[in-house]
């Protein structure tokens, strides 16, 4: 168990890039390092991660980092993952383990990297998959994801006299890696960095491939003054919209459980994407998570 | 040991890929590569190759899993066709782009629609531009020998490009002709292991790799790239010699290949195993006295523009057969080549073989008898149904 105490002193992850103030992505990039350490290489899809952290001849990353393309993180992985072993057998590396970190957005993840992820999973490359999720495309101006809530507005799924926002419920991510059957899934959230950071920790530890998706609030895409990232995660967990679990070899376990749930109410309403919304709008969205969460444990 | 063996194309450049001593493959099945990637797989699955094979999802996968494999400093191969290079056509330029000697092999077939598994050449030819070194082989000997050599050209430090090799589909991947295979140990001599003498992923030197080029820097790393596959001429030519040295195989200058080009006033150009329905063509007219010449292109990228010029200066009648078709301009993307570095010159053009219509030597005949009393400049489709 990693506590506040444990945290790595060791910064894989520079500051001085141009992530916006407030911005939740790179707070999953430096606790994410942080947690598994310098022999990590990081496959990064395309998107604001990516964008931000390395306008050339600028680089934030202290560890060797990869990009491609947007949706193929799980396949470019893949291939480091068994040059890794290639190299092994060359007498490289000789008794150490060198991590493999995908990291995409929900869109590379959720969306267009989809294929190329699922792929990855079945054929259990050995890796820490971390979806930083922030619901939407974020990078070219917050366009809806399948990671996109119901009823949150997004440039291509806007408010309007006739829409409520996002007609369709979020994309389940980690079950849906779950049902590959690998050997760890987690959801984390920033707000929580022990968890989060433990989690990462444990999933590089085990052998094949682990998937983390990780919450993070955008003060852009969500509409909210910048000082308030870690609230509004804190928020999306106390009121039970995005659990806490892990679930190692097939057994689920819920990792935080909040004292009393919060009403939902206080985290819309910090947000402008549901600004649109009315109270029986909200009271939709509060019973489909008092369900989910019954469904969990999460009374 | 070296032997001669009876195999098809695909077998011959899976037998030059273990000879090579890959070290991480990563392939999809299409038709007509299949038994490529298949007679690989043996070759793990019975330890006779040490390679890491990886059974992606797709073909963009496989490219994708070459990227990060060859970024990671190893040798690495892949093989596809058709719809398959399309699905990858994202991928090639990354691979290009960011300098990683991929090698593979493509089984030259038909683009959909309609759907269509046979020989044409659009598929690479729509690669074109992609910063890939392209080769095209005319027969199974020198689609193996390619293959050894499309290593040493890509993991050249003064070249560092993916290298492309094309062969015919069915016309090479499903025939049988005899190999030599030359021995393992010779090759492998040869090539060295791949260490790469450049930064690659590595937690002992961390490097950033694929950033955002920002418009102060990008068109400089679009000229690098260019300079770079301008001069993997020299380099080509020079492992085409090499080689001849070490395996007693050559093919022309590595770029073309002349053959009776002294006094012939009429002159084929095209690539691939066309070329070999050419040469027959051509020694049966010798017998009769007429004498016909035929510049085979065998590295398309870079183009060799000076060859062709100082190869063609004689010939008055030039004919270009394209296996492949620019919609819209109604000439193939040989024939617009060709026409583009030839000044003063007449040339036409030839679409043959497309989704595997057959090529005949009574076609070629046509095209000889057709060349010599055209205008410059016509275009004309071949064996065409009415």
């Amino acid at each position: 168990m990693m506590n506040k105490k444990q945290f790595p002193r060791e910064e894989y992850f520079a500051p001085g890039h141009r992530g916006c103030a407030g911005c939740g992505a790179s707070i999953v990039a430096r606790m994410a390092l942080k947690a598994i350490g310098r022999d990590t290489i990081v496959v990064n899809s395309t998107g604001c991660l990516e964008v931000f952290t390395t306008p050339y001849p600028e680089t934030a990353w202290k560890v060797p980092w990869i990009h491609t393309a947007f949706e193929c993180a799980g396949a470019v992985a893949g291939g480091i993952e068994r040059a890794i072993k290639a190299l092994k057998k060359r007498g490289k590396y000789k008794g150490r383990k060198l991590v493999v970190m995908p990291i995409s957005g929900d869109g590379g993840t959720a969306d267009i990297g989809f294929q190329s992820l699922s792929g990855a999973l079945e054929r259990g490359h050995d890796m820490v998959y971390i979806m930083y999720d922030n619901e939407a495309y974020m990078n070219t101006g917050v366009q809806r994801s399948s990671s996109t809530p119901l009823f949150a507005s997004a440039t291509t799924a806007p408010a309007g006299k006739i829409s409520k926002g996002e007609n369709n419920p979020k994309k389940d991510m980690a079950m849906i890696a779950a049902a590959h059957g690998i050997p760890y899934v987690a959801t984390a959230c920033i707000s929580y960095p022990e968890d989060f950071m433990r989690k990462v920790k444990k999933a590089s530890d085990i052998e094949g491939p682990a998937f983390i998706q990780v919450l993070q609030p955008c003060t852009v895409g969500w509409g909210y003054s910048t000082e308030n990232t870690i609230k509004i995660g804190r928020l999306a967990v106390e009121t039970g919209l995005f659990p806490l679990y892990e679930i190692e070899n097939g057994d689920f376990k819920i990792t935080y459980k909040p004292a009393k749930r919060k009403p939902l109410k206080e985290y819309i309403k910090m947000q402008k994407r549901y600004r649109h919304l009315t109270d029986e709008d909200i009271e939709i969205l509060q019973k489909n998570i008092d369900e989910k969460c019954k469904l969990l444990g999460l009374e | 040991m070296e032997k001669t063996d009876i195999v098809t194309g695909t077998i011959a450049a899976a037998m030059a890929a273990k000879l090579s001593n890959v070290e991480v493959i990563a392939a999809y099945p299409i038709t007509p590569q299949t038994h490529c990637v298949e007679t690989l797989a043996k070759y793990v699955a019975n330890g006779e190759l040490d390679a890491e094979f990886v059974k992606v999802e797709s073909e963009h996968s496989a490219m994708a899993t070459c990227i990060g494999a060859s970024a990671t400093g190893v040798r690495t191969f892949t093989a596809t066709a058709s719809q398959g290079l399309a699905l990858m056509h994202e991928m090639l330029y990354i691979a290009s782009g960011m300098r990683l000697p991929i090698v593979m092999l493509n089984t030259n077939r038909a683009l959909s629609a309609p759907i269509n598994i046979w020989c044409d050449q659009q598929d690479s030819i729509t690669e074109r531009d992609t910063g890939w070194i392209q080769i095209y082989a005319e027969d199974n000997q020198e689609t193996l020998d390619s293959v050894i050599q499309a290593f040493k050209i890509a993991e050249d430090e003064d070249v560092l490009l993916p290298v492309m090799v094309n062969i015919d589909g069915f016309i090479l991947t499903h025939t049988v002709e005899p190999v030599v295979i030359p021995d393992e140990e010779k090759v492998r001599e040869y090539l060295g292991v791949y260490e790469p003498k450049h930064a690659y992923l590595d937690p002992d030197k961390p490097i950033t790799q694929g950033p955002v080029g920002v418009p102060e820097c990008y068109m400089e790393t679009r000229k690098d790239l260019n300079d770079a596959i301008e001069g993997s001429k020299e380099v080509i030519k020079r492992v085409n010699e090499e080689y001849y040295k070490l395996f007693n195989r050559k093919y022309g200058n590595g770029l073309v290949e002349g053959y009776n080009l002294e006094n012939a006033d009429t002159v084929l150009v095209s690539m691939g195993s066309v070329c070999g329905t050419i040469k027959y063509v051509i020694n049966k007219l010798k017998e009769k006295g007429k004498n016909i010449g035929l510049l085979r292109i065998r590295t398309y990228r870079p183009f060799p523009k000076e060859d062709v010029v100082e190869m063609l200066k004689d010939a008055n009648n030039v004919a270009v057969l394209d296996k492949n078709i620019s919609l819209g301009f109604n000439m193939g993307a040989l024939g617009i080549d060709v026409s583009s570095v030839l000044k003063n010159k007449k040339v036409c053009n030839y679409i043959v073989g497309l989704g595997g219509r057959d090529i005949t030597p009574q076609n070629i005949e046509e095209i000889i008898n057709h060349v010599e009393g055209a205008k410059d400049g016509e275009t004309k489709w071949i064996n065409l149904r009415e």
